[in-house]
């Protein structure tokens, strides 16, 4: 069960929670799954069948760059954040 | 999953001081940089820049210049394909290819003073000028939009007319506002109405310059056949290659770009203004080589600096000394064209502190100034800035020691960003422990001369650095060296800090290494050297590659035994199988009845990074008959992870310091009403000198990162964020006032002691 930390603009779609509980293997799944249950979601999450430029999506503690094929672990934390960039 | 590494401890070439590969090039003058570059038949390119902030463009005539003799072609935005409207992932950075085409080149306004809007190709440099000067530009002038406030006023001009706002998630058209974001967590009201103190301030900050001496450039050639190849200072041959193809209308695999040395970059190297008008220019002119270089004026005026804006900053404490609550608005002036720091700001402003409610809005928000760019840990000076200056506040209303107070408070493993994000392991604790026990900390602030006052201050900062995609490949040569190319700008002495990296595995001396930055036709992909992450993510593919060359020696080594590969062991740079040993650099001479030369090649696409974090002590003297300031000693903490190079890690820590320190205390474009910079030259942009400045005493804390086998972390951008709060406090101790608007230059100074 993923635990999913809300962007604050898709609270809306869920009712104005900041987290929910969501099972998926990977994380293109899990956005499939949010987007069954709260419809809406997926249009700030992708583009073009990939995540968003410019957002970066956290699977634990880090950014994945497996993009929708990375793999959830049980229990794992997921964050959708703006990327960063460096100087 | 993401790799973790137990931490090695015992190095033979980590942690040492060699001189780096490219010293001597450099200290002789034979290093090329990119205004070096020369060709058979190269010509000059030249531009015409706006006179006007914002305006509309009526009419170009070019026919004057055509007719100058010497002219090869000319070129407005007409003559650029029509760039796709999309994002392309350029290294870390996302650029929007038709708005950075339209920055490159204005398509039908220009939104800043030095905007191009038209360029030339000439035989040499004086009849390119002149041929400029001899293009006729028309415009409708309009409203200049100086800042956030006017941007966002009801009845401001709109700067791109296109431009459809995002905030909070709901389509917003004719706005200035590209974007408006949110994260949030925990209850806020609650929080805040149980707090005893509760302290909101508006800090205020001008766009700052990463002040690199060597200007932009590129030298491009636009052959017959379609082929592309550009000479171009950068921080990222890769993003050059990417964003240059996108705006000429050309598949990246068209464009070979060459590295050539660079002579400061901070961030502001990031992104192209010339190369696509090189290859344009080149094109039009018959496929000769065609070269721009800036100068100063342009540099300042054109191209991004570190975005200016205002952040509301509010938040609660208690009796007992912890945090309750912080709220935040963060709005950046992005330029032109969206796109600014905001971002990182908002992931960076809360990071020291462990907050059990937070909620951080991030505004991105166009003016009529230069787009802005990144600079050294972008967002995350002025983020220190404006969250250190109110907890300073805090502790002297409350009576709290500023330094326990940050320890009481500070962020740890597990602790929650401000976006939500948890930490890994993280070193902020171990810096606020090493600070209390320094030499500095504990020493009173001395007495000030007549005349002047003496205060301190201490401020932490953070920066997430970043991963990303790295190559590096490697060669045994016959004598027992080591060629090594990997694709990461130089811009820190990275090649050997990479370098060191895979000697340490393969147990040669690095003074043994022959490392090269080649072309982007002879690399694997690499991405921007920013971010902090050079060395820890190219250096990471250059640990792995080692130990692929390790793997592939082992093969040879039981071939040339005549045993079996599982039966050979290899330790400290020495092979050994059935009691025979030989060692690395032996066995290089040896490879030819084995298969010939041994290389190997890695590349990896990382994660984050592992956090930096940085606390700064800042003492200086006031003069108060001049509002002069003078730093009189200055130390740096920094969790550096694990120092490849130490003297190179203590160099990134000084000199973010002291641009931190510039930042703070002089640094600002000074914008005129109808939207000129006034200080548009070294003279009258003040930054420090090293005369400036006392030695920067520097602190290195390891903490390992778990991402790294050697811990490494970034350590380049941090340092240039807590001095911007810690000289501002040290300010306001020496005068009794505070500072919330920066610089705290001497004239802020005088209008606060006396009234002006």
């Amino acid at each position: 069960m993923a635990h999913v930390f809300l962007p604050y603009v898709l609270r809306k779609y869920a009712g104005g929670v900041e987290t929910v509980d969501m099972p998926a293997d990977t994380l293109g799944e899990l956005i499939e799954k949010l987007e069954d249950n709260y419809p809406g979601m997926k249009r700030h999450l992708i583009v073009d069948d990939a995540l968003k430029p410019g957002l970066a999506a956290i699977v634990g503690h880090t950014a994945t760059r497996r993009g929708l094929l990375q793999k959830l672990t049980p229990d794992v934390e997921v964050h959708f954040i703006k990327a960063i960039s460096g100087g | 999953m993401v790799a973790t590494y137990e931490t090695k401890t015992d190095y033979k070439v980590v942690g040492k001081t060699p001189i780096r590969h490219d010293a001597l090039e450099k200290v002789t003058g034979r290093a090329v940089y990119g205004g070096d570059v020369k060709a058979p038949g190269l010509i000059w390119g030249d531009v015409v820049r706006s006179p006007h902030s914002h305006a509309r463009i009526k009419s170009i005539d070019t026919s004057d210049a055509l007719k100058l003799e010497g002219v090869f072609a000319v070129l407005t935005h007409d003559d650029f394909p029509i760039a796709e409207e999309r994002e392309l992932e350029s290294g870390e950075d996302v650029v929007n290819l038709k708005r950075d085409q339209a920055n490159v080149m204005a398509d039908d306004k220009v939104h800043y003073k030095g905007h191009v809007v038209a360029a030339v190709a000439a035989v040499d440099r004086n009849t390119a000028e002149e041929a400029a000067s001899r293009i006729k530009v028309e415009y409708d002038v309009l409203q200049n939009v100086s800042d956030v406030d006017s941007a966002m006023s009801d009845d401001a001009p709109i700067i791109l007319e296109n431009l459809v706002g995002d905030h909070l998630g709901e389509d917003v058209p004719n706005t200035n506002i590209a974007k408006i974001f949110r994260y949030e967590f925990g209850n806020l009201d609650d929080a805040f109405n149980n707090s005893d103190l509760v302290v909101e301030r508006t800090v205020t900050m001008s766009m700052i310059h990463q002040g690199y001496i060597e200007p932009h450039n590129a030298t491009a050639i636009w052959a017959e056949d379609g082929q592309i190849t550009v000479w171009s200072s950068t921080q990222g041959s890769f993003g050059v290659r990417s964003q240059t193809a996108g705006m000429v209308g050309v598949a990246e695999s068209k464009v070979k770009v060459n590295y050539v040395e660079i002579g400061g970059g901070f961030g502001g190297k990031t992104k192209v203004y010339l190369a696509p008008i090189a290859a344009l220019l080149s094109k039009k002119s018959g496929g000769r080589p065609v070269k721009l270089v800036m100068d100063r004026t342009s540099v300042f005026e054109a191209t991004g600096p570190a975005p200016g804006g205002k952040i509301r900053m509010k938040i609660g404490v208690n009796k007992d000394g912890k945090i309750t609550a912080a709220d935040t608005d963060i709005m950046f002036e992005s330029g032109g064209y969206p796109g600014s720091a905001v971002g990182a700001a908002a992931n960076c402003i809360f990071a020291c502190y462990d907050l059990p409610a937070s909620r951080i809005t991030g505004y991105d928000i166009l003016v009529n100034k230069p787009k802005s760019a990144a600079y050294r840990a972008p967002g995350s000076p002025q983020a220190s800035f404006a969250i250190e200056q109110v907890v300073d506040e805090i502790c002297e209303k409350m009576g709290f020691d500023k330094l326990q107070f940050r320890i009481d408070n500070a962020a740890h493993e597990g602790t929650r960003r401000g976006d939500g994000v948890r930490f890994m392991r993280i070193g902020l604790e171990e810096c606020l422990e090493a600070v209390k026990e320094s030499e500095h900390w504990k020493s009173p602030l001395g007495e000030a001369p007549p005349g002047k006052t003496r205060g301190r201050g201490l401020a932490s900062a953070y920066w997430m650095n970043g991963g990303g995609k790295s190559t590096c490949d490697l060669m045994l040569q016959d004598d027992g060296t080591v060629t090594m190319n990997e694709g990461s700008a130089d811009i820190g002495g990275t090649r050997t800090s990479i370098a060191m990296q895979a000697a340490e595995v393969l147990g040669i001396p690095v003074e043994d290494f022959h490392p090269s930055i080649p072309d982007t036709d002879s690399i694997g992909w690499t991405g921007t050297t920013g971010g902090s992450r050079t060395t820890y993510t190219t250096g990471l593919a250059a640990y792995n590659a080692a130990h692929k060359l390790v793997d592939e020696l082992k093969e040879r080594v039981a071939n040339l035994w005549e045993t079996e590969v599982a039966k050979v062991s290899f330790q400290d740079g020495v092979f050994t199988s059935n009691g025979e040993t030989i060692g690395i650099q032996e066995l290089a001479g040896k490879l030819d009845p084995t298969g010939g030369p041994a290389t190997s090649t890695a590349s990896v696409n990382l994660a984050d990074a592992g956090n930096a974090y940085g606390v700064h002590i800042c003492d200086l003297e006031v003069d108060l008959a001049t509002g002069k300031t003078d730093v009189v000693r200055y130390t740096a903490v920094q969790d550096v992870g694990k120092a490849v190079h130490p003297q190179y890690a203590e160099g990134q820590v000084q000199g973010g310091a002291v641009q931190g320190i510039g930042w703070a205390l002089n640094e600002e474009y000074f914008i005129t009403d109808d939207g000129s910079m006034a200080n548009k030259s070294f003279l009258d942009y003040r930054m420090p000198t090293s005369l400036d400045m006392p030695m920067i005493e520097t602190i290195m804390v390891e903490v390992p990162n778990p991402l790294h086998p050697y811990g490494v972390r970034g350590v380049g951008e941090v340092p240039i964020s807590p001095p911007l709060s810690a000289a501002a406090q040290a300010v306001g101790q020496a005068t009794g006032k505070r500072y919330f608007d920066l610089p705290v230059k001497p004239g802020r100074i005088l209008e606060a002691t006396n009234g002006g």
